[in-house]
């Protein structure tokens, strides 16, 4: 088994046959021509069936990679008419009297080598676009044909470069993806493989000639590809690869598609998050906010007391990466169960019931301060609701409210920019705060249901007790009957009422909340499309087909 | 002669894509227009020097039309640039 190393274009499995694709060595005579009128005309012919071949170029990329790719197209028609280029070409044969070939790769060496020697590394991967139309008008001069370069059968084509063209004008068919020597991650090539979904890896410089027929796996993961795998990593890579497919089909379906129920009542469907390395989930998945952003990730990993500047800094990254979009952020829902040894937590026999989240906050204001100042500081950069753990009574909602209102007041005498009309929720997660959902829903803007904790607390049961297993109900009769109950009390008082424990994702619940009328469902990335597809497929004027 | 000045808002400058339409409506007018910007100038018909302008995002440009229909072009070239970059 060989390995060859290169950029990855996207993280994606090829598994197939190596194809060597080299394009037929024709090489340009600079001899001179006597009738340069005649080859002005070859060249102007060639030039206009180049600009009619990229508008059908336009149109098939259009339909397999989509407008924004397509486009390119568009610009290599303009470039095609450009009257710099065009006039140095024709300055070429009739001042120097050559022919139209000579002209045509003159002109374009000299142009894209002034885009390669820019400084932006956008312009310098235009260079690349002027190669790719001085060869189509090259092609058609030279009536070459490069359609039977692909083979018969799907292969990975392996090759010194590919230009756009020829990565659209390709058989999608018979192409499972490529591996270049050249190449760069900016140039349209690339852009287009991502977009049509076709797994490659350029700057590979370990390209050999005698791969010509090999099986071999890219893998876009690790930037490699694997020349004759072994076995065993065949299968599994080829089992990463189903798996691939099945996201990339449910993907395609849903993505950009509202939450809406077949009679049309929308709802939102955010991602739960513990940090920045989760933000990049929350877009692939098409998540239209988060519904939860846990922030002890600030606390767990550091050695003291995190200070209000890299809080700061920290929540300021997460927000406006994703801005616009709601970030509902949960404040800090440490415990002694969690170890973080600079807080002095004492150890307790019921860590559960005993001194975190919303308590040590309560107790400790400076550290909580510290929180909440840098939260209302990062908030001027996106779009931020606060809420609070471990809520069980009226009288906590106020005291959080109170200290958030005194770092408002202090921030704002010192001048510093904070967010507009930031919401201020309550974590419904013990059966307290469901059966006082009234007196909470009446001073906050909203309710985020924590099921893991309501449901653990509800049923007296520890679910990282094995034993407990066969008395464990998931979906126990007393905890949707809760959040029922959650959801009422939230709706008569005007307030939107979310779930943001493990329940969210559960699709064999997304039926039984949208009848109960939920507003908003949190859940890890990878759930978001499989629930909006159930959403998707439900009609509420119809009865539930459930008993 | 008509002259104003503009500063690009787009994070991508005027790249490929503007620039080519940008051309196009240039091209619709007799005026002849010229884009300067740092003391170096282009022919707003060349769709590669335009592009090799490197214009980005912030910085003024100076664009100058000389021509019978300067007028129109001027207006059509200022609505062109706020509407698309």
């Amino acid at each position: 088994m060989q390995v060859g190393t290169g950029k990855s274009i996207l993280n994606g499995i090829a598994v197939g046959k190596l194809k060597i694709y080299k394009k037929k060595d024709t090489t340009i005579s600079p001899a001179e021509v006597a009738d340069t009128a005649a080859e002005v005309q070859r060249f102007e012919a060639a030039q206009q069936k180049a600009i009619e071949q990229q508008t059908a170029l336009y149109e098939k990329a259009l339909a397999e990679a989509g407008e924004d790719i397509a486009e390119v197209f568009n610009i290599h028609a303009m470039m095609l008419e450009d009257d710099d280029f065009v006039d140095a070409i024709k300055e070429i044969i009739t001042g120097q009297h050559r022919c139209a070939e000579y002209a045509v790769k003159t002109a374009g060496d000299n142009q894209a080598a002034v885009f390669a020697a820019m400084d932006d590394p956008y312009l310098q991967a235009r260079s690349a676009d002027v190669i790719d139309i001085a060869q189509a008008i090259l092609d058609i001069l030279q009536g070459v044909d490069n359609a039977s370069l692909q083979g018969t059968e799907p292969s990975i084509l392996v090759a010194e470069d590919l230009a756009p063209s020829e990565t659209v004008r390709m058989d999608k068919s018979l192409l499972l993806g490529f591996i270049t020597r050249e190449g760069s991650s900016n140039s349209h090539t690339a852009i287009l493989a991502r977009s049509m979904n076709i797994p490659a890896l350029i700057q590979c410089k370990d390209i050999q000639d005698d791969w010509d027929g090999k099986m071999a796996v890219i893998d876009g993961y690790n930037a490699c590809v694997y020349v004759d795998p072994t076995p065993d990593l065949l299968k599994s890579l080829k089992k990463r690869q189903q798996e691939d497919q099945k996201k990339q089909a449910l993907l395609q379906e849903l993505k950009g598609k509202p939450n809406t129920t077949l009679d049309g009542k929308t709802i939102n469907v955010f991602a739960n998050i513990g940090g920045m390395g989760d933000v990049g989930a929350v877009q692939q998945n098409d998540a239209g906010g988060v519904g939860l952003f846990r922030t002890e990730f600030v606390y767990l990993n550091c050695k003291d007391y995190p200070t209000e500047d890299y809080q700061f800094e920290a929540y300021k990254q997460v927000l406006e990466s994703l801005a616009p979009r709601k970030v509902v952020v949960r404040t800090c829902d440490i415990g002694a169960d969690k170890t973080v040894d600079y807080m002095k937590l004492d150890h307790e026999k019921n860590p559960a019931l005993g001194y975190r989240a919303i308590r040590i906050c309560l107790t400790r204001k400076d550290f909580f301060k510290t929180q909440l100042r840098a939260l209302l500081r990062a908030s001027a950069y996106g779009n931020m609701s606060i809420m609070f753990p471990m809520i069980t009574s009226l009288r906590e909602l106020q005291d959080a409210k109170a200290v958030l209102e005194e770092c408002r007041a202090e921030l704002a005498a010192e001048g510093v920019k904070m967010g507009k009309n930031i919401e201020v929720g309550t974590m419904i997660e013990t059966p307290a705060a469901v059966l006082v959902a009234d007196e909470l829903a009446a001073e906050c803007d909203f309710f985020s249901i924590g099921t893991n904790d309501l449901t653990q607390y509800t049923c007296a049961l520890d679910r990282q007790n094995a034993k407990l297993e066969p008395f464990f109900n998931p979906h126990h009769p007393a905890v949707l009957r809760a959040i029922k109950m959650t959801i009422e009390a939230g709706h008569r008082h005007g307030i939107w009422v979310g779930i943001c424990g493990e329940l969210g994702a559960d699709t064999a619940l997304t039926e039984t909340f949208l009848r109960m009328g939920v507003d908003e469902l949190s859940m890890n990335a990878k759930s978001i499309l499989p629930v909006r597809k159930i959403i998707r497929s439900v009609d509420l004027s119809k009865p539930s087909e459930k008993a | 002669m008509k002259e104003f000045q503009y500063t690009v808002k787009d994070a991508c400058g005027i790249h490929a894509r503007p620039a080519g339409l940008l051309v196009k409506t240039v091209k619709g007018f007799a005026s002849t227009a010229t884009l300067e910007k740092d003391g170096k100038s282009c022919d707003m018909r060349k769709l590669m020097a335009l592009m090799g302008m490197g214009v980005k995002q912030g910085e003024t440009i100076t664009i100058k039309v000389e021509g019978d229909d300067e007028a129109a072009a001027a207006e059509a070239i200022q609505k062109f640039l706020s509407e698309n970059v």
